[in-house]
């Protein structure tokens, strides 16, 4: 292990300058790199303006997270203002807006309905027997492809969806609560009365 | 009056700073001496008044000064005294000082233990150290200064987050930082090394012990992150590619590949041009982590209050850092040479292959923690990329370079063999095989990925044993005599491969032989998990220094007889009303009973729970694994040669100067 470095072998000649360009390549992804990065910062992953709201809110037919013999789709919440929240139990960012969701549905507030994402059954019901359960139901897309629909660009995510099944609103990221305060609960309010 | 000295002495050692970067790095290039001679003191001045800001922070959480806005969103008066001085660096603007700070320790370091280097070597290195301090002390007075005032003073404050009120908090940023903001002392060399023109086998002997250290420091660092995120977070993961996670990982990739091909460097003066890359890339990606978790550009639980001004800021600077370090390499390394010739098959490719497979499962990992930025940048459909991605990916990439790991230390330099190393290596292959099949069976099951990641834990360990047994053979003298000449930097290796093997069996074994089990248990049911018997004795109130909760007494018994009683908890924290679960774990060396408490099914919590039950067998290892490696590298470190070689360089130097 203690032999001396070998710096007696021959040095390559001078590289040709269209081989020298390649010493340039890590500079050349850096700087693409480095725009992705830029653009990055203008775009909140949070708050993205989704293409959805506004659009009737997509319908699937998928089974219930307890109950797989029972099926569910947006049309059974028709006549109701809802919450559709996207949970896995992998997701850590899910644990923080829990006891949110939990106290909502402890007063009653508003309807909460889970789309279980990417997730293993036992996993998901073993998440919900340990932090408490605040939906309605729940229901399994294990393939993520009713997310797909919806666009879910990370778990968690909330839909709000009012009475003639339109998305309002989409929280991307967990919900505070300032975000619940001063923009979930005045439109679930709001749309209420409508 | 703290808290503006506080603020003071990161002016003076932003000045400072200025005087460390602009002057020695100039003299240098200049070759005046004068100006090469600030470097020392100024970067110890630096040093001086970054720890007189810190100490100053400590002192305010210390004392509940809530008159600093820092305090008062962070810190509580309930708060007992090692949270508070751990929630010093629990925010976004603490953590960037513990930065500032573990930076100018490291470049205090590199001041005193530098004095066999050449003075414009020195210079220039403590000078690049002076650049990065410049960057974060600006974005810290200008954007997120810990001392700012809040007046007036809140009546008390809003607590540090209840995840972060634990032991972990106290002992895992610390290390971490240490790690990743130590790879600056690596980048500095390569960037001297560069401006200097001079990348030869004495600049990676410079830089190669540094490397070390700050890589045992990110491994522990990581490890303790995973242990910690084990026991806290309640439900038994020890990894979730959480983007902040990856951030920590990908300098780790990156620095496992510097010292292998630091190692060639050294040794044969292979890869200059591909080491001084590594080394760049390997504090670039610490630093790209320090924006991904401050800027807001992805979603992470770690991820601290967000304010576009910082993000901007943070941009510009790794920009500049990364896109200049970048730019010198293009200009610089065509002119380095390829130093050693070697064969395909040699020791040498065997750590090209290293490297390569290593920095692919970097940039695996970079890719899938950016995927969603790209497609929402490119204004794609979004989609997100979770764990079964990184598992996947990550698994396919690395086996190959666990194979490889039984394989390259016993080629030898320059040239090697394949028929030869096959023929030495085939009873390892063997007793791989064997093990690798027959103890699923004995274990009493099997699936292909089990027997997989004991093969590949098994064929490290043989393969260690055949080169150990070869190295001693042809000795004399007694065997402990033939072991110990070995030196210690080999010692090192072997350790910090082995500490990859038991990892593995760790992974593999838990991820194989894990039971879980949730269910509704009444006051004083039992359930049978695994080999043992779980009893329910109930839950009594509890009331804490900041929190109240239930309390639960579990009994764990083996074969009739009881092994332990459990206590696991479920707080609610005063302040922030954040409900927490504080896992009961008994931990052992073949596997951990892990209890949480779930939901009381009976409102008052005297009566049945929910409760979640664990067995997670050779978890462990998994971190047991961590420390063999940082124990390698630490044993690496102590090797003689460092001493003798620093003797020599220094021996060397007073020559050349003419004394």
């Amino acid at each position: 292990m203690s032999e001396s470095p070998d710096t007696s072998t021959a040095q390559m000649p001078a590289l040709e300058p269209k081989s020298a360009l390649r010493f340039a390549l890590p500079l050349a992804i850096f700087i693409v790199l480095a725009g992705f990065l830029f653009i990055g910062l203008s775009l909140n992953p949070r708050e993205v303006p989704s293409p959805f709201i506004g659009k009737p809110a997509p319908s699937f037919q998928l089974t219930q997270l307890a109950q797989p013999e029972q099926s569910f789709s947006p049309a059974q919440m028709q006549g109701e203002v809802w919450l559709l929240n996207v949970w896995a139990s992998w997701c850590v960012a899910c644990r923080v807006e829990h006891p949110l969701l939990v106290e909502l549905a402890r007063k009653g507030v508003v309807p909460i309905v889970g789309l279980n994402y990417k997730d293993k059954r036992d996993a998901a019901l073993g998440w919900l027997g340990q932090f408490g359960n605040p939906y309605r139901l729940s229901i399994a897309d294990i393939d993520g492809r009713v997310g797909i629909d919806y666009g879910v660009y990370g778990v968690p995510e909330t839909f709000v969806i009012d009475k003639q099944g339109v998305i309002r609103f989409k929280q991307i990221g967990p919900i505070t609560e300032e975000v619940w305060r001063d923009k979930m609960l005045p439109l679930v309010q709001q749309l209420r009365k409508a | 009056m703290i808290p503006e000295i506080g603020n003071f002495a990161l002016i003076l050692a932003l000045l400072l700073a200025a005087a460390q970067a602009v002057l020695p790095i100039a003299g240098a290039a200049r070759g005046d001496r004068t100006w090469m001679a600030v470097a020392r003191p100024a970067a110890r001045g630096q040093t001086l008044f970054v720890s007189i800001a810190f100490a100053c922070l400590l002192y305010s959480f210390v004392v509940n000064d809530f008159s600093v806005v820092n305090v008062a969103s962070n810190s509580n008066s309930q708060l007992p005294l090692h949270y508070r001085v751990a929630a010093s660096w629990g925010s976004h603007e603490g953590s960037l000082l513990l930065w500032v700070l573990m930076l100018a320790w490291w470049t205090l370091a590199v001041s005193v233990f530098s004095r066999h280097l050449p003075d414009d070597m020195v210079a220039r290195v403590i000078g690049v150290q002076g650049v990065i301090s410049i960057g974060f002390l600006l974005f810290m007075l200008l954007t997120s200064n810990p001392f700012d005032r809040l007046l007036p003073a809140a009546a008390d404050g809003r607590d540090l987050n209840p995840l972060l009120q634990d032991p972990g908090m106290v002992f895992h940023p610390p290390m971490l930082y240490m790690g990743y903001v130590g790879f600056s002392v690596a980048f500095s060399f390569a960037i001297a090394a560069l401006l200097g023109g001079k990348l030869d086998a004495s600049w990676a002997r410079w830089s190669r012990p540094w490397t070390t250290l700050a890589w045992c420091f990110l491994t522990c660092g990581i490890a303790l992150g995973s242990w910690w995120a084990y026991y806290e977070l309640g439900w038994g993961g020890w990894w979730f590619w959480d983007p902040v996670e990856n951030a920590s990982f990908m300098p780790w990739l990156l620095g496992t590949a510097l010292i292998h091909s630091l190692a060639a460097t050294e040794k044969r003066g292979s890869f200059r041009s591909w080491t001084v890359l590594l080394a760049i890339c390997a504090f670039s990606l610490s630093l790209l982590g320090t924006f991904l978790v401050r800027s807001g550009v992805l979603t992470s639980v770690h991820a601290f209050a967000t304010d576009p001004k910082r993000g901007v800021f943070i941009l510009a600077f790794l920009v500049f850092v990364i896109g200049s370090s970048l730019a010198l390499f293009a200009w610089r390394a065509p002119k380095v040479g390829l130093g050693g010739k070697f064969e395909i098959v040699s020791r040498e490719s065997f750590l090209l292959l290293n490297n390569l497979i290593l920095a692919v499962a970097a940039g695996s990992v970079l890719l899938g923690t950016l995927y969603p930025l790209f497609l929402d940048a490119l204004a794609l459909p979004k989609a997100s990329v979770g764990p079964p991605y990184f598992n996947l990916v990550f698994g396919v990439v690395m086996a190959p370079l666990v194979f490889l790991m039984g394989i390259g230390p016993l080629a030898r330099w320059k040239k090697a063999e394949l028929p030869d190393i096959a023929a030495r290596l085939k009873w390892a292959l063997v007793v791989a095989i064997a093990v690798a099949l027959i103890a699923p069976v004995v274990a009493g099951h099997w699936t292909p990925l089990i027997s997989a990641g004991l093969f590949l834990a098994f064929w490290v360990m043989a393969a260690m044993a055949v080169g150990i047994k070869e190295r001693v053979r042809h000795l004399r003298g007694g065997l402990f005599e033939r072991l110990r000449v070995q030196g210690r930097s080999y010692w090192g290796m072997q350790l910090a491969h082995l500490g990859i093997a038991v990892f593995i069996v760790g992974v593999t074994i838990v991820n194989g032989y894990q039971v879980e089990r949730d269910m509704r248990m009444n006051v004083g049911e039992t359930v049978r998990v695994g080999r043992y018997d779980i009893t329910f004795k109930g839950a009594q109130n509890l009331t804490g220094a900041n929190y109240t909760g239930a309390r639960g007494t579990v009994e764990v018994a083996h074969g009739g007889s009881v092994v332990t009683t459990l206590h696991p908890e479920k707080r609610i924290y005063n302040v922030q009303k954040m409900p927490m679960t504080e896992a009961a774990i008994d931990s052992g060396v073949t596997g951990d009973i892990y209890i949480s408490l779930g939901e009381p099914i009976d409102p008052t919590g005297l009566g049945a729970w929910s409760v979640r039950v664990y067995h997670k067998p050779f978890v462990t290892w998994i971190w047991g694994g961590c420390v063999l490696m940082a124990l390698g590298g630490a044993l690496a470190l102590s090797d003689r040669r460092y001493r003798l070689l620093a003797r020599r360089d220094q021996a060397v130097g007073l020559a050349r100067a003419g004394v």
